[in-house]
């Protein structure tokens, strides 16, 4: 992705009626790249996207388009487009005058307008549906006009806030594979903002996650998903069990009462810190010495796999497995060093958790 | 479309509220409170005007009784309406709305002709049948029957548009957890439909007890109101401070109702609730 | 059976509506002055047509009519974007403002305007006319114009700024489109009620700016003429054919409606 950076933010702060919306986010975003904003609702995501698309204005700090401080410049100014939520197609006019639309604002000649419009047409897939109504669209094809709307504007970026969040399963599945072919074809930046982290994992080049105004972790998928920076980021990307540990040593951790060896290290000895397995990591075994030993207390079956709960000291923990144990049998649960990920603990954590060696109530 | 600059675009509005609106209420208690030759502070209106608080209560029992009257008919039509197949509510609609586009004078002038004693077309038929003439015309009757006649549309409308928007599935479920058709009424229709009742009953009574035409037109000079006594205050008395002295007792009065209503409304609304 | 007292209770309600206006239909058509029929006549319509004071007073109507009503969705339409961006706190206050000539008795209105007017000196006529039809008329343009802009998906303006428009033009080409019904409601409902309103004119008008109500209140003053009942005949036809012609359209647009159903279904 070595394509030099087109967005720039810095330090950017959003208050909006005495709340920090925003704190101090710092953001580069590289040309061509599928970045996407991954968080739960009210993490700041949403207006990240609009300080770039120009709608909200930062409090403080500042953003950087090309190297050029673009602050101040409205909207209409800034070569970006964006795919708002819900579409917001103009209700008052057909497709064809929907994508049109920042054509006819730049005055194109008419013969210029009909060729893009129908060329976007077609690679949104709606060829020949120029004179619908909108309103009388599907969901997904709405959609695809809002993209074509933005595309045909040759923007340098588009945004893309929850996009797919109004489509049904099979069909945000196949908008997804759809989108991403539109990206490489076009060869344009996306921004793409969801709350759905497998959507997340799937259709981008890298993912930002963020929580409460503030970016936790920027990475590849893989990165994030099997190195989490902290106990949300593992929450939020898949399930996983997250106890409590010590950091005894370099490459040696305890947690659930026993000494693991891991590959993590520059920790401080006999830090506080939080432990991520996931639940796709742990073989079941039988019952030995350096396994942790327990119950298994329910079994589900999801399709490809068994879902299952294994209550040990306590704690309790989630396990996915191919194979079916029964209910009630008493099993070791046994993982590799290069499946424990060692994460640090945020400052109002390591004040709470010294005390207690807590486990992740999983449902 | 959150842009300050819109904001703007609201105080020619603003601007215009206040002048046309704002200052002359205000103007109305300044004139109130004031002598009428020296401009001095007084309560000689206000003291003036409660003389004539027998025509106050008057008009409110004779609109308040209109109103329920209004109601007890709009209601069960309302439902029925609500029932209708979309085209048959659809011409309702239109047959009730058709007279409420007439002007009032008009329909209350219908009246006139209709319930005169010499010779009116209601005597003409019961003299007809061989019973005695009756005296409708310049009764305290006379004037309810006038604002029934006037103002039941503007009762009919809110309620059934609230009816319509009812959710049939909450009747069904109210029917499956165990409720006869009485309490059906009782403990769904009636609470959802009380904003319905809310703004049919302001809508009635507001200008029903206001009113200064029906009263002359069909009561006569004995059954004035107190639109009656405004109005002679402006124009044939032209005596403003007593004016508006009584205004502002009308205007307290009808806010009291409404407030008294809107309680009651709330009430409800928060038993519904529990 | 009770589907037959459904029936026969909305029948009912509608004789007890109607039979005073057909009353006054029928004997629009009398030959002479009483209440006694005495053959059928289109006398009295010609008198009508040679009314002077009714024509002008017809004349009158209309014009102030459409000039208040015109002013009125102006100032409405951009009150209801203003208030529709303020504040939650002040767009409560203004609202409550705004319903304020809703809810005040019309006599009130009307002799607060009469006030207001002797007390500014400004003698009663076209001009004091206009001014008070505007504003009962604002504050309906603002309740049925306000609607319609929370119906608005709120991106839509942000879709036009992005697509390329400058403020003014995204307010013209988008805001302005999607509220246009709203605006266009507010218009007829104003001419209605500017039409329609007697208390407030009557305190409010001066001797050569008299609106059709207020003429029609002089006539009911004086004895009976059927040239009253003429009249009521005439406006009953042109609300009778208004209101048709708006259910024509309604109906048809319900239609288009359906069949966008249909598609979605599809």
């Amino acid at each position: 992705m070595e394509n030099g950076v087109i967005v720039k933010l810095e330090n950017i702060v959003v208050v909006y009626d005495d709340e920090k919306v925003l704190k101090s986010i710092n953001l580069d975003i590289n040309d061509k790249e599928f970045i996407t904003l991954l968080g739960p609702s009210g993490c700041g995501k949403t207006t990240t996207l609009r300080i770039i698309g120009g709608f909200a204005k930062p409090t403080s700090g500042n953003v950087f388009f090309d190297g050029k401080l673009i602050n101040d410049v409205p909207p209409y100014k800034r070569q970006v487009n964006t795919v708002f939520q819900k579409y917001a197609l103009f209700p008052h006019m057909n497709v064809y005058e929907n994508i049109a639309f920042g054509l006819r604002l730049k005055k194109k000649p008419e013969s210029e307008i009909k060729k893009r419009v129908i060329e976007m047409l077609e690679l949104v897939n709606l060829s020949g549906y120029g004179s619908r109504n909108v309103d009388l669209l599907s969901g997904g094809q709405q959609q695809r006009v809002a993209i074509a709307r933005a595309l045909i504007n040759h923007p340098r970026m588009l945004l893309l806030d929850e996009p797919l969040g109004a489509l049904d399963l099979q069909l945000r599945k196949e908008m997804q594979t759809e989108l991403k072919k539109i990206q490489q074809q076009t060869g344009i930046t996306f921004i793409y903002v969801t709350h759905d982290q497998e959507e997340a994992l799937t259709m981008s080049d890298r993912v930002v996650v963020m929580n409460n105004g503030i970016i936790n972790q920027i990475g590849t998928p893989e990165d994030i998903y099997n190195e989490p920076n902290n106990a949300f980021v593992a929450k939020f990307i898949g399930e996983s069990n997250i106890i409590s540990g010590i950091m005894h040593d370099d490459y040696l951790v305890e947690f659930a009462g026993q000494k693991f060896v891991c590959v993590d290290k520059g920790f401080e000895k006999m830090e506080a810190i939080d432990v991520v397995i996931r639940p796709e990591d742990i073989k079941i075994t039988e019952p030995g010495d350096h396994t942790i030993d327990g119950t298994v207390e329910r079994v589900t079956f999801k399709g490809v796999h068994f879902e299952m709960v294994v209550e040990s000291f306590g704690v309790k923990w989630l396990i996915h497995s191919t194979q079916h144990t029964p209910v009630g049998s008493f099993v070791g649960l046994s993982f590799t060093p290069d499946d424990i990920h060692i994460m640090k603990k945020s400052e109002e954590e390591k004040k709470s958790s010294m005390l207690v060696n807590e486990g992740l109530e999983n449902e | 479309m959150n842009n300050r600059k819109f904001r703007m675009f609201s105080i020619p509005y603003l601007v215009w509220m206040l002048v046309f609106t704002i200052i002359p209420l205000a103007l109305i208690a300044f004139f109130a409170f004031t002598d009428r030759d020296t401009g001095a502070f007084t309560l000689d209106n206000i003291q003036y005007a409660s003389k004539y608080l027998p025509v106050l209560v008057k008009s409110v029992w004779l609109a308040a009784v209109a109103t329920v009257i209004c109601l007890v008919i709009s209601y069960p039509l309302a439902y029925i309406m609500s029932k209708m197949k979309l085209n048959h509510q659809r011409t309702m609609m239109m047959l009730i709305m058709l007279p409420m586009w007439m002007n009032f004078l008009l329909r209350t002038y219908a009246w006139m002709s209709i319930l005169e004693t010499n010779s009116g077309l209601l005597n003409k038929v019961i003299t007809f049948f061989g019973f005695e003439p009756v005296n409708v015309m310049y009764t305290q009757g006379a004037v309810i029957l006038g604002m029934v006649y006037n103002y039941i549309p503007y009762m009919i409308l809110p309620l059934y548009t609230i009816m319509v928007k009812l959710d049939g599935r909450l009747i069904e479920a109210a029917q499956d957890l165990g409720c006869n058709t009485f309490n059906v009424f009782r403990k769904v229709i009636i609470p959802l439909s009380f904003p319905g009742i809310t703004s049919g009953v302001t809508m009635t009574f507001v200008p029903a007890v206001s009113t200064f035409v029906i009263s002359q037109m069909l009561g006569g000079p004995k059954n004035s109101l107190v639109g009656d006594l405004i109005e002679s205050q402006f124009i044939t008395a032209y005596n403003p401070n007593y004016g508006s002295a009584i205004s502002l007792l009308l205007m307290v009065v009808v806010f009291i109702c409404m407030g008294i209503f809107n309680q009651f409304d709330n009430e409800e609304m928060e038993e519904t609730l529990k | 059976m009770k589907k037959f007292f459904s029936k026969f209770y909305v029948a009912l309600v509608l004789l007890f509506m109607y039979i005073p206006i057909f009353v006054l239909i029928a004997f629009s058509f009398n030959e002479s002055k009483g209440r006694n029929w005495t053959g059928f006549s289109f006398k009295w319509y010609g008198e009508l047509f040679h009314d002077r004071t009714i024509l002008g007073a017809l004349g009158n109507t209309v014009i102030i009519a459409v000039i208040a009503s015109l002013l009125a969705t102006v100032l409405g339409t951009f009150a209801a974007i203003g208030i529709h961006n303020m504040k939650k706190s002040t767009r409560s206050i203004v609202k409550n403002i705004n319903s304020l000539p809703l809810i005040n008795p019309e006599i009130v209105t009307g002799i607060s305007l009469m006030i207001l007017f002797s007390f500014c000196r400004i003698s009663r006529g076209f001009v004091t006319m206009i001014l008070a039809h505007i504003t009962f008329c604002v504050p309906t343009v603002v309740l049925s114009v306000l609607p319609k802009l929370r119906q608005i998906n709120k991106n839509v303006y942000e879709a036009a700024l992005d697509l390329g428009c400058t403020e003014w033009q995204a307010f013209f080409k988008v805001i302005l489109p999607e509220i246009m019904p709203g605006v266009i409601s507010g218009f007829l409902m104003s001419l209605t009620y500017s039409m329609d309103d007697f208390v407030i004119s009557y305190f409010t008008s001066g001797p050569q700016s008299q609106t059709l109500p207020i003429v029609i209140h002089s006539i009911t003053r004086k004895p009976m003429t059927p040239k009253l009942n003429a009249l009521s005949t005439l406006i009953f036809l042109v609300v009778l054919l208004v209101l048709l012609a708006s259910n024509i359209k309604s109906s048809h647009d319900e239609k288009k409606k359906k069949r966008k159903q249909k598609i979605d279904i599809v």
